[in-house]
């Protein structure tokens, strides 16, 4: 089976400082991959160059396209990296607003994408958005509603179908929880491992929280200091820890 | 006349404005940055037009200025009298007799011929700008033509007031390339885009000069169940009974007594000289 992403040696430097460093892995179709790691260790800088958002000092970032197979995504040319950000990836933000327009209503929100990839049939881009509304349990009398309206996890659930919408194949999730109250978290978990296995999504998800990982990640990569300390089976990792650090993170989990 | 050089401007802001409508007749629809100068008129009446006027006239010229169609206008008087005294140009108030044409929201009714220039007003060049505040990021979207955000626009519209509410500046397709601001005249207007004469836009606060050359494909933006229609007001004129032609509504008294008469004042004119006449045409004249 060909992986849906190899990220090879990547590197990303800040002046002297370094962002992120010697990262490599495979990621398969239908994996969702956690990053974790304190603030600073690198982790959105990383997520960052895989979305083609940050360009990395070094390294390939091979993706296995539908029309051309595995191309380095680094070094192909941005119009057909911006399509791709557009079609097979979507990109969570840790705040909605990075992620949705404020201005425009829900249905237009869910709908951009579409239009992007040349959709012209109103009444087509309207069913689908409101059909993506109930999707993410969003009642689709609000599809006219602006996502200023919204509540911070209607919010991040309206991103979600935004993004979802085209069928993309990568989903790179940015602390997607942050920021939201617990009882709000636990839904919005369940509505992506929901999607996730539901249309066989492979994602990467980089947050600091451990739970977050344990309900939805396969597999695990902890960071610290722009280096990659340990990776291996989330459960694997979380309950058998190697390196001092990981040991330091998961005894640092308050328990209720 | 004349201790202004030809036409206000020097002569080398006028090859410098050249050269900038060259590139932009050489790139149809593209919005081409130029140096803006200081004119002695406020942002907002017309500066960048009559600096591409400047640049276009020649002393041979006869130059129009109309101002949402009329010739009798403050910014078409004011604008027309410049001319007259920094150019010395002959002018007209009539359509077919004019060489140059600045227009502020309007495309003249009579048809114009490949001898002709028109050149308008715009106050903002980018039709993306309300959707995408950040410069940067437009100029990408031109230079990759990533347009769908200008149909989101469309479908706010349609999904707000039940159809395509944009009922001036709205957006085009320039040579099936660029996506273009018209400047704010009538979507009326948008089907007569496609035409023979040369078309220059000038937006001179925000510094840009682009053009339409004669016969370019123009085509108006629009979803396969919610097409394009060139709306104007239901009625005939009042003064002349033109059917064909786009309207201003004008209230009357408190009684809710209005007239509709055709935007376009020369061709109003000259159809009643032709014996046309409207509803309210016989007490107008009286």
């Amino acid at each position: 089976m060909t992986p849906l992403l190899q990220v090879k040696d990547v590197a990303k430097m800040y002046g002297a400082r370094i962002g992120c460093t010697d990262v490599s892995f495979d990621l398969y179709p239908g994996e969702v991959m956690g990053i974790v790691g304190e603030s600073g260790s690198g982790k959105s800088t990383l997520l960052n160059c895989l979305a083609g958002h940050l360009a990395p000092d070094r390294g390939e970032v091979v993706f296995d396209t539908r029309a051309e197979g595995p191309v380095d995504t680094v070094t192909m040319s941005e119009p057909a990296r911006r399509m791709l950000g557009r079609t097979d990836w979507a990109f969570v933000h840790q705040h909605a607003r990075d992620g949705l327009r404020m201005s425009v209503s829900a249905g237009g929100n869910i709908g951009e994408r579409l239009m992007a990839v040349g959709d012209r049939h109103y009444g087509d881009i309207r069913a689908r958005a409101a059909d993506w509304l109930g999707r993410v349990e969003i009642s689709d009398a609000r599809i006219d509603d602006r996502p200023s309206a919204f509540s911070g996890g209607m919010q991040q659930r309206l991103q979600i179908a935004r993004n979802l919408v085209t069928g993309p194949r990568l989903v790179f999730m940015d602390e997607p929880t942050g920021g939201l109250d617990v009882s709000v978290q636990a839904r919005l978990l369940d509505l992506v491992r929901g999607l996730v296995r539901e249309m066989g999504l492979s994602a990467i998800i980089v947050t600091h929280d451990l739970a977050v990982v344990r309900l939805l990640a396969d597999r695990l990569m902890v960071m610290k200091d722009g280096h990659v300390v340990e990776t291996g089976l989330t459960d694997q990792v979380l309950d058998d820890p190697q390196h001092g650090y990981t040991q330091l993170l998961v005894s640092s989990v308050l328990q209720v | 006349m004349s201790d202004y050089n030809f036409a206000y401007l020097d002569e080398q802001t006028k090859r410098m404005i050249r050269r900038a409508i060259l590139k932009g007749l050489a790139v149809p629809g593209y919005q081409v940055p130029f140096a803006s100068r200081e004119m002695p008129m406020p942002y907002g009446w017309g500066t960048g037009g009559v600096q591409v006027s400047a640049a276009t006239l020649t002393p041979e010229d006869t130059f129009k200025v109309i101002d949402q169609g009329a010739d009798d206008t403050t910014n078409a008087v004011s604008i027309r009298k410049f001319f007259e005294r920094t150019a010395g140009v002959a002018t007209t108030e009539e359509t077919e007799k004019a060489s140059v044409i600045q227009t502020r929201h309007r495309i003249p009714e009579a048809e114009l011929t490949e001898d002709q220039i028109l050149v308008y007003q715009v106050p903002i060049p980018e039709p993306l700008r309300f959707l995408e505040p950040r410069e940067t990021e437009t100029r990408k979207m031109h230079a990759l033509q990533e347009y769908g955000l200008m149909h989101v626009k469309l479908y706010e519209d349609i999904s707000q007031h039940g159809a395509i509410a944009t009922s001036y500046a709205y957006p085009v397709k320039v040579s099936d390339r660029y996506v273009m601001d018209p400047s704010p005249i009538p979507k009326f207007d948008n089907p007569k885009m496609e035409m023979a004469a040369i078309q220059l836009f000038g937006a001179g606060r925000e510094q840009r000069i682009y053009a339409v050359p004669p016969y370019t494909s123009v085509v108006s933006l629009d979803f396969e169940d919610y097409p394009f229609e060139a709306s104007k007001a239901d009625h005939p004129c009042d003064l002349c009974a033109a059917e064909d032609s786009y309207l201003d509504e004008v209230i009357l008294d408190d009684a809710g007594n209005r007239m509709f008469v055709c935007s376009d004042t020369d061709y109003c004119r000259s159809r009643r000289e032709a014996g046309h006449v409207g509803r309210l045409g016989e007490e107008a004249a009286a």
